[in-house]
């Protein structure tokens, strides 16, 4: 897990506000609706508050009760009005979040499917999954609740003001003093609060990276009896976490209490000072009751402003983290060579200068010219490589970790862009084949097997989404898949837990194998396949593979020195450059690397 | 509950402190409108402006206490939510150490971390909200009834229409919105997993041009999500309105007929001001209190998975007075049979095997032929179900697990290092190595040679689960920590198969001329165990044949296959 420290400030707040405002024009209704809603309703909320001191005094002062009579429905109008366009405000307001962060949600995946594969190198998975969830999350959060709060809040305190103002200046100064010490109070607070807030999550990172080490790790500390010494380290840890939650949860709490009080000294105030007033009959008792009304309404919006802030704040944060992903550039494809079928067989359609096409069969052949390739810029991971695949045949690659034996298949079907030389496909420079096709005519197997939520039969079918079931057991018999799938509870059927966890590794390859058939590609990739099989079981399965490889171009890597034998060419790499290259007898002659890889444990003695 | 309870003991204090102080402020809180009543009934109506600046530097004062023994609550609150959480976590985390082989496999390791991170601090979040709300809310309510009450019995009854209305609101969407919002989580897991599997299995979706498949797969969740997102909402969202059509409406109620006794003599206008004031009062505590309800339940599930791990009784113990350690390295396995907790099939039947201190031995068997779990019997990491074992000549449930597993060192096949330098690795083998030794284990480990090549050598840094080295380099860090327990018996399952033959070999030989060190080499290479003294072959829980590489040759056909297997077309010189 990566402990980087979570950004909480947006850089550019206003760019990224205007960008996401952009994603409300696909529901135009429900925003402006919606907003509208919400500033009706604080304003009839104001007005409601407004009403108590002439109801009050029509009646206890005036004794005119039909006027009392038409303030009551009055009154009753507003309440209703409040709660219709209340309700009509969040629903609005809520079911726009939804759809926005729906929408969002989409691009980014659809985003994700696009970016080319150093993309993914870069990032960190969890990185990237807290993008997806938790900075998701909290935006529709804010988009649901923060930014009608903080409308709300603004017209209440603006609207409230002026009514008070209407009524007495002269209480309003003590109310404008005595929020200037509230909203002071509250920035105070806050402050501290986001400090120690921060350092909370900081420790809780710290916690739950040294948890999930632990408990991964758990057989091993069994094993070692690092218990003790275990408790002890996260016995400081847990200490350290506790002070910093309790101080954050502290000061998160205590904005409450000093809000609510301070707005009671305010009420206090106003009181003392009406009340002196209105026995010098400068204010009548009814104002006095709708001041004390306001001096309620327009406390609790200041606080609610400033908390809503801070979460509007760390929602651009993550906004800005979800527009960085869908900034990256996406994979380009503008190659010009297309595949395509005639008469059941497959050609590439090679468009030519004066307009016509030329049709090439495709077949399998690869040859590397010069091939120079670093994943960073200076630090060359392969080295002048020169080699040719003939259609059909079987090259393997041999090498100790880093030599860059899978580095060069990953070239092969574009992962990644070579910095120098060509690599031809049936003679095209495969930068001019569109990606899609290139890889439609390859399969891979990678010794990380890869298994997506969905049946057996599902899985086998990636490669090939209209193969029929038929074709999807022949496939898997040829893995020798199909006698271990006949016994699962459901056969084919049988749901796959998340990435296939109730299957043994060997039985994941197989399944790997069998779905990399069924594609019934040219150019057939196996790095490490076989590599979690044992031997015996290897053996069983290599008649299938041998029928599989057939009439393929075949590369293979493998770090079992029996799988790779039979190969037309064996390749032997070193820190990105090849060293020696033959068939397994020619290698053996030569009595280099190779033959001392195979012979490693008697030539020692 | 009551087996948490005492975990509290260290914050008793703080526990109870921030209740009562948490109820003073409620008093200073319920202090305040009836002050203010009196303000106007009293100060105003006698135009007694000495009794109003009285009062009004009570109600002040009143305020100011309120503040004072709110934050304190706050703190003591606070202090104590997240001291019990601590306590509890460090008593699971404790519970965890003890745990067996077999109580991991139970519980997965996911599952563990998030009772330790997320359960933990629910508990402490929902503690702290207990003490504050559940307090605070209840007495809220009552007082300010008890308070209107007391001004006016008669317009006090309006209550007996909005509280239970309230009530009524408020259970019906407890009820009806969490079914939904459970729905909703399930939904929100299945767009979260289709996006980690796609972050995981990039490479084959790419591969297979799977791209617009996939997205099609996740439209399809990403609409169920949002579909059953703003279902919820339609379900929830009247509730704040027609609350507050509840709370005015009561207020209008009050105005309409307070307004009438106020005309008729019978209140006070400051009266009638003060109990509208307690009528919002007593709403919010009722909607306090139902919010509480919420995050109890929250808390509810989250003890009960933390008191799974606490109830969990790992079946290994040490005898009343256990033996120190093992005399030597010899190993006798007597009529064992073995299955695993949850599984009706024996894995081990029938094993007899006895070993001679020094002794190398080689293990080797296809997949699933329970190599691995024979030899974690010995310094048990499970118990053997039938039969017994024994290690230098008792049976090693004489012995103390400590000195029992501080003379048997394990390699596991799935190992791990663990996020720190070399050196710090390497001491968890012993904690008081000195370089010298660590570097004399990791050139047995044939280590030492990319070890010593690092400029910081021993200081260089190792990643979280040691993404930093290669599988091969990774195998021989952890061997070399297991040799520097100074064992007198170490296995290594499976633990160089990602180590090139030539090094491979290399290390074979160093543990030859270890002397006395009981050797058990479990491997899927010949090349690996071919010259140890003694090989087993096992097949399907049983042992098949033991001999050494020429014998076997002859009389096992198992061996022979794999042998032919993987020798197929080298050439002898």
């Amino acid at each position: 897990m990566s402990r980087k420290k979570i950004q909480f400030k947006p850089n550019d707040p206003k760019r990224t506000l205007m960008r996401l405002f952009s994603y409300f024009k696909y529901n135009k209704v429900l925003f402006f609706g919606g907003i509208f809603s919400i500033i009706l309703s604080a304003i009839a909320r104001i007005g409601s508050n407004s009403m108590l001191s002439p109801i009050i005094d029509t009646l206890v002062v005036d004794h005119d009760r039909a006027l009392f009579i038409r303030y009551i429905m009055i009154m009753v109008g507003l309440v209703v009005t409040i709660s219709i366009s209340q309700y009509i405000g969040d629903l609005s307001m809520a079911r726009l979040a939804q759809k926005t962060i729906h929408k969002i949600r989409e691009d980014m995946f659809s985003h994700m499917e696009k970016l080319p594969i150093p993309f993914f190198d870069r990032h960190a998975h969890g990185e990237l999954m807290s993008t997806f969830t938790n900075d998701v999350d909290i935006l529709n959060q804010s988009l649901e609740q923060s930014l009608s709060q903080i409308v709300i809040s603004v017209i209440t305190v603006i609207g409230t003001f002026i009514m008070m103002v209407y009524i007495s200046p002269l209480l309003t100064s003590i109310v404008v003093f005595m929020l200037v010490v509230m909203l002071v109070s509250v920035r105070i607070i806050g402050k501290r609060s986001t400090r120690f807030f921060r350092n909370q999550q900081a420790q809780l990172a710290e916690m739950n990276g040294y948890i999930e080490e632990m408990m991964t790790g758990q057989k091993v500390v069994k094993v070692f009896n690092y218990e003790d010494r275990a408790i002890e380290e996260f016995e400081k840890r847990n200490e350290e976490l506790r002070k910093a939650s309790t101080n954050a949860a502290t000061f998160g709490v205590m904005i409450m209490p000093i809000m609510g009080n301070l707005s009671f000294i305010l009420y206090g105030l106003v009181a003392m000072v009406g009340a002196y007033f209105a026995i010098q009959g400068r204010v009548s008792v009814g104002n006095i009751a709708a001041f004390l009304q306001f001096t309620r309404s327009i406390s609790r919006p200041i606080t609610t402003v400033s908390n809503q802030l801070n979460t509007l704040f760390a929602a651009l944060a993550g906004a800005e983290r979800i527009f960085n992903i869908l900034d990256e550039e996406v994979e380009l494809d503008e190659g010009d060579v297309e595949l395509v079928e005639r008469e059941g067989k497959s050609y590439w359609k090679v468009p030519k200068e004066d307009g016509t096409y030329d049709y090439v069969a495709v077949q399998g052949h690869i040859v590397f010219d010069n091939v120079d390739f670093g994943y960073v810029k200076g630090k060359k991971t392969l080295k002048n490589i020169n080699l040719y695949a003939k259609p059909g045949q079987k090259i393997a690659f041999v090498g100790s970790t880093g030599a860059g034996k899978t580095t060069i298949t990953n070239l092969i079907n574009r992962f990644y862009e070579i910095d120098e030389g060509t690599i031809y496909y049936d003679g095209i420079d495969i930068r001019r084949i569109k990606k899609h096709d290139l890889r439609s005519t390859m399969s891979i197997v990678l010794q990380d097997v890869h298994l997506f939520e969905g049946t057996v039969g599902d899985n086998i079918r990636y490669g090939r989404l209209d193969a029929t079931d038929e074709e999807i057991i022949e496939a898997a018999k040829l893995a020798n898949a199909h006698y271990f799938i006949k016994n699962l509870p459901q056969g084919y059927d049988t749901m796959l837990s998340v990435d296939g966890g109730n299957l043994s590794q060997g039985e994941r390859q197989l399944l790997s194998i069998a779905r990399a058939a069924v594609a019934n590609p040219t150019i057939l990739i196996l790095d490490e396949a076989t590599s979690s099989i044992d031997t015996r079981t290897e053996k069983l399965i290599a008649e299938g593979m041998d029928k599989l490889m057939e009439g393929r171009t075949t590369f293979v890597i493998a770090h079992r020195l029996s799988t790779v034998r039979d190969s037309d060419a064996i390749i032997v790499l070193e820190k990105g450059e090849i060293i020696e290259r033959g068939d397994h007898e020619d290698l053996m002659n030569q009595k280099g690397r190779y033959y001392a890889l195979n012979t490693g444990a008697i030539e020692l003695e | 509950m009551k087996q948490l309870l005492p975990y509290m003991r260290k914050y008793a204090l703080y526990a109870i402190l921030c209740p009562i102080l948490m109820i003073l402020e409620v008093f200073a809180d319920i202090a305040v409108p009836y002050l203010m009543s009196r303000i106007v009934d009293v100060g105003i109506v006698n135009s007694d402006v000495d009794y109003v600046l009285k009062v009004g530097l009570i109600m002040i004062l009143a305020s100011l206490l309120g503040m004072l023994f709110g934050g304190l609550s706050s703190y003591a609150g606070a202090r104590a939510g997240y001291g019990f959480a601590a306590e509890i976590r460090s008593k699971t985390f404790k519970k965890v150490q003890e745990f067996t082989f077999a109580n991991l496999d139970e519980f997965s390791v996911s599952s563990l971390i998030t009772r330790l991170t997320n359960d933990c601090n629910t508990i402490g979040q929902v503690t702290m909200m207990s003490l504050r709300m559940a307090v605070r809310a209840p007495f809220m309510m009552v007082f300010a009834l008890i308070m209107s009450f007391t001004i006016n019995p008669s317009l006090a009854r309006v209550f007996m229409v909005s509280i239970p209305l309230t009530a009524i609101l408020i259970i019906l969407v407890l009820t009806k919105a969490r079914p939904l919002f459970m729905k909703f989580q399930t939904r929100v897991d299945r767009v979260n997993a289709i996006i980690k599997e796609n972050l995981a299995g990039i490479r084959v979706v790419k591969s297979f041009n799977r791209q617009e498949y996939e997205e099609k797969r996740f439209k399809k969740r990403n609409d169920a999500l949002r579909d059953t997102a703003l279902k919820a909402i339609s379900t929830v969202i009247f509730v704040m309105p027609l609350l507050n059509l509840i709370i005015y409406g009561t207020i209008i109620a009050v105005l309409w007929f307070g307004g009438n006794q106020v005309v008729a003599g019978a209140m006070g206008r400051g009266e009638l001001i003060s109990f509208i004031t307690y009528i919002t009062q007593v709403m919010m505590s009722l909607m306090m209190i139902s919010m509480f309800f919420m995050q109890l339940l929250r808390g509810i599930a989250s003890k009960d998975r933390i008191l799974e791990v606490w109830n969990t009784e790992p079946e290994i113990k040490e005898i009343e007075r256990p033996i120190s350690e093992p005399k030597d390295g010899s190993i006798e396995f007597k009529n064992v049979y073995f299955k695993y907790p949850a599984s009706k099939e024996y894995t081990l039947k029938d094993i007899n095997l006895k070993i001679d201190s020094g002794e190398v031995i080689g293990i080797i068997g296809s997949t699933g032929s329970s190599k691995s779990t024979l030899v974690q019997l010995i310094p048990r990491l499970y118990d053997a179900t039938e039969g017994s074992v024994l290690v230098g000549g008792r049976n090693v449930k004489d012995y103390s697990l400590k000195g029992l597993r501080d003379s048997v060192a394990f390699v596991l096949q799935k190992n791990t290092l663990f996020s720190g330098t070399i050196r710090e690795n390497m001491k968890w083998g012993n904690e008081n190595a000195t370089d010298e030794m660590i570097i004399e284990a990791l050139k047995l480990a044939q280590a030492w040679e990319f070890v010593s090549k690092y400029e910081d050598g021993l200081d260089h840094i190792v990643e979280q689960g040691g993404s930093n080295f290669s599988g091969g380099q990774k195998q021989r860090l952890t061997i070399a920590r297991a040799l520097l327990k100074e064992p007198k018996i170490i296995i290594l399952d499976d633990s160089t198969s990602a180590v090139d033959m030539t090094t491979d070999a290399k290390i074979q030989q160093a543990f030859k001329n270890l002397g006395d060190l009981t050797t058990i080499i479990i491997a899927q290479r010949i090349s690996s165990i071919q010259h140890a003294d003694r090989i087993i072959v096992m097949n399907e829980g049983q042992i098949e044949s033991i001999g050494d590489h020429e014998s076997l040759l002859k009389t096992s056909a198992i061996y022979r296959e794999i042998y032919e297997s993987q020798e197929k077309g080298v050439i002898r010189e």
